[in-house]
């Protein structure tokens, strides 16, 4: 899960690490409002889930509240790679001298926690890590020991030469590390991290990933979440044990187990066709979470046919076509339905079936092929 | 042979009094899985399927020799349970529960390394060794003995490409699916070595899906040291960015881990990517 950054910024002033002032701001009138309380130059921040926002011109320095007032309302109902901004950061501005960067992340090939740093910190840190890799320090840390302040030391000494910012920059460093930790964070990043003239150190942005296994023991962080109307569908179908992503094309599929969704989506984008989503109705399927999943794919005005592909191991292929047959007796569903049925209780459910007006396929290839020919009728 | 899990296999469940855990112990021992034992604290002296409960694995591996041990137990005590079977010298574990956090499992992973424990999984359905031993939920009847290694990141995806395998006459020595999350114990290069010591493989095939690196990994490895003929699958290949497709380790993120970057690191490598589950066996036949 993502959250923003003024969110990320609150959890940093937790574990002492420096932010300057800021509160968040839905109007231009809260904005100017912020700016008169901080009562300096202020930079005004879109709070979306996504990289890049001051390239898309998301992100405006304010010298005078009215500037902030113009900045916000200029903000406000942006649309920064197909997301609405509906909040600002109104935030001091700090003058700088210095870039740096901080991240931890959890490395799938150690299988242990990576901190990462540079001292070509700032918005190209991405092209720094392709162009020139050797710019960023990584160091993989021992899980049972977790980050030792010698090591935070060593890698703040490939930041600076000044001592005393070594030491602070190690500091932090140690925090954030112990925040990572703390909220079970997938990725956590301090970018950039701000030296100004006077010699002070600043959080000037702050990311934070939560791992999504690890919501259910911070229900603090849940409170967090902040969805767009796509999310709130995808969530809606989590709580029913559905696993659901809306795409743009016509056809809508129905699977079990994520792997063969992705392979169903990926072969009808093979015979020319466009899916509509990804949905996993997951392992022990009932036939509620295939009416659920049907009434799911009828919302979206885009299908034109849906593609059931099911291989019975756990999932019982007779409970897939009852669960069909109760939701065509229930909903009001005109799509045509082609389905794919193999493994356990195959044969019972094709009996169950043959009742309905339901198009058969004996393989994925033939499942896929049918439902685009349909959907383009 | 085979690898992991074989005749010699003596099983103990844990969680077996659970719905899942009973549902597939009565599975695996129709499949001829010798399961020797189950754990569920508390329960000491019932039976499931005929077989003994005992309330620790330590004293399940102690009074029936257990060497081996699958987990269906929730996410909030899987953690603990596979510490458990660590601590009780159990050599080789398969966690098939899902929504462990990442940050438990690194140590976990740890813990393990340090024992010589084999984990796979978390979020696995398991292995399976056919005609000799099956640990896991996968579905028992599609699979048939022969000599082509499966190794996969997914579990209803692999049946699908097992059971083409399977009718065109291709069986299996093993196949094991190493589970969905972003830190998992065995990775594809612990299994390729595994198959590659086995005598019985004669070949491989791949499924790998979107997010990590595992997949690029693996194509090094089989440059440098796998002499067996390899096929691959990748899944994901329409996946969005930024989007977890259902396993928690199957994410876009900041454009690496894409379906196409994993297919041409396989045929870089001479490794030949099926662009449908079917094809796999085309592919397959063509190099063995």
């Amino acid at each position: 899960m993502k959250i923003h950054e003024y969110q990320a910024k609150e959890i940093f002033k937790k574990f002492g690490i420096p932010v300057p002032d800021g509160k968040v701001a839905t109007t231009p009138e809260e904005a100017e409002k912020i700016a008169t309380e901080l009562g300096d130059r202020v930079v005004v921040k879109a709070q979306v889930h996504v990289g890049g926002r001051g390239k898309a011109g998301g992100i405006k320095l304010a010298k005078t509240p009215k500037e902030a007032k113009e900045a916000a309302s200029q903000i406000l109902g942006m649309d920064i790679k197909g997301l609405t901004v509906k909040k600002v950061l109104v935030t001091k501005a700090v003058d700088i001298k210095d870039e740096a960067y901080i991240g931890y992340i959890v490395d799938r090939r150690s299988k242990k926690p990576l901190v990462m740093v540079s001292a070509a910190g700032g918005i190209d840190i991405e092209e720094v890590a392709r162009e020139t890799p050797e710019k960023i320090h990584k160091f993989i840390i021992d899980p049972e020991y977790g980050l030792l302040p010698h090591q935070a030391r060593e890698l703040a000494l490939k930041l600076y030469d000044d001592i005393k910012l070594v030491r602070k920059a190690a500091d932090v460093i140690m925090k954030l590390y112990k925040a990572f930790i703390a909220v079970d964070s997938s990725l956590i990043e301090i970018n950039p991290f701000v030296v100004t003239p006077e010699g002070e150190t600043w959080a000037v942005d702050a990311k934070i990933n939560i791992d999504d296994n690890a919501l259910p023991r911070h229900p603090d962080i849940e409170e967090l979440r902040d969805m767009t109307e796509a999310e709130e569908k995808e969530l809606d179908a989590k709580l029913k044990g559905l696993s659901y992503i809306k795409l743009d094309g016509n056809i809508g599929c129905v699977v079990n187990g994520a792997g063969l969704a992705m392979a169903t989506m990926d072969l009808i984008k093979k015979y020319g066709g466009e899916p509509a989503n990804f949905l996993d109705i997951g392992g022990s399927s009932s036939s509620e979470k295939v009416v659920n999943a049907l009434n799911i794919l009828i919302s979206d005005k885009n299908v034109k046919s849906i593609f059931f592909n099911i291989f019975g191991g756990i999932t019982r292929c007779d409970d897939v076509a009852n669960g069909i047959v109760e939701a065509l007796s229930t909903l009001k569903i005109d799509l045509p339905i082609v389905i794919k049925l193999a493994g356990t209780n195959e044969e019972e459910a094709k009996k169950i079936l043959s009742q309905t007006e339901l198009i058969t396929a004996g393989s994925m290839a033939e499942g896929a092929k049918k439902s685009i020919e349909i959907a383009e009728k | 042979m085979s690898i992991l899990i074989d005749k010699s296999t003596k099983l103990v469940v844990q969680g077996i009094t659970g719905r899942d855990g009973s549902f597939h112990t009565k599975k695996m021992l129709e499949y001829g899985t010798e399961v020797v034992a189950g754990v569920t604290p508390g329960k000491k002296g019932q039976q499931v399927e005929g077989v003994p409960v005992f309330n620790t694995v330590k004293e399940a591996v102690e009074q029936t020799g257990a060497n081996t041990s699958i987990l269906f137990v929730p996410a909030k005590f899987a953690v603990d349970a596979i510490y458990e079977a660590g601590d009780a010298g159990i050599k080789l574990i398969v966690a098939v529960s899902e929504g462990i956090p990442a940050l438990d499992m690194v140590k976990v992973v740890s813990f393990l390394n340090k024992k010589g424990t084999h984990l796979i999984g978390p979020n696995s359905p398991g292995i399976i060794s056919p005609e000799k031993s099956k640990v896991g939920i996968l579905p028992g009847q599609i699979f048939s003995g022969g000599s082509i290694g499966v190794v996969s990141r997914s579990g209803t995806l692999t049946y699908e490409i097992v059971n083409h395998l399977t009718n065109a006459g291709l069986g299996e020595s093993t196949c094991l699916g190493i589970g969905g999350d972003p830190i998992i114990g065995l990775k594809f290069i612990d299994c390729l070595e595994l198959f590659s010591k086995d005598e019985e493989t004669k070949g491989v095939v791949l499924i790998g899906e979107i997010g990590g690196s595992d997949e690029e990994e693996a194509a090094v490895y089989i440059k440098e040291n796998f002499k067996k003929p390899v096929v691959g699958f990748i899944a994901g290949l329409t996946a969005p960015p930024g989007k977890r497709m259902g396993h928690a380790g199957a994410i876009v993120s900041g454009g690496t881990g894409t379906a196409a970057e994993k297919i041409k690191a396989f045929e870089s490598v001479g490794v030949p990517v099926a662009k449908e589950p079917e094809e796999v066996v085309k592919l397959l036949k063509e190099k063995i």
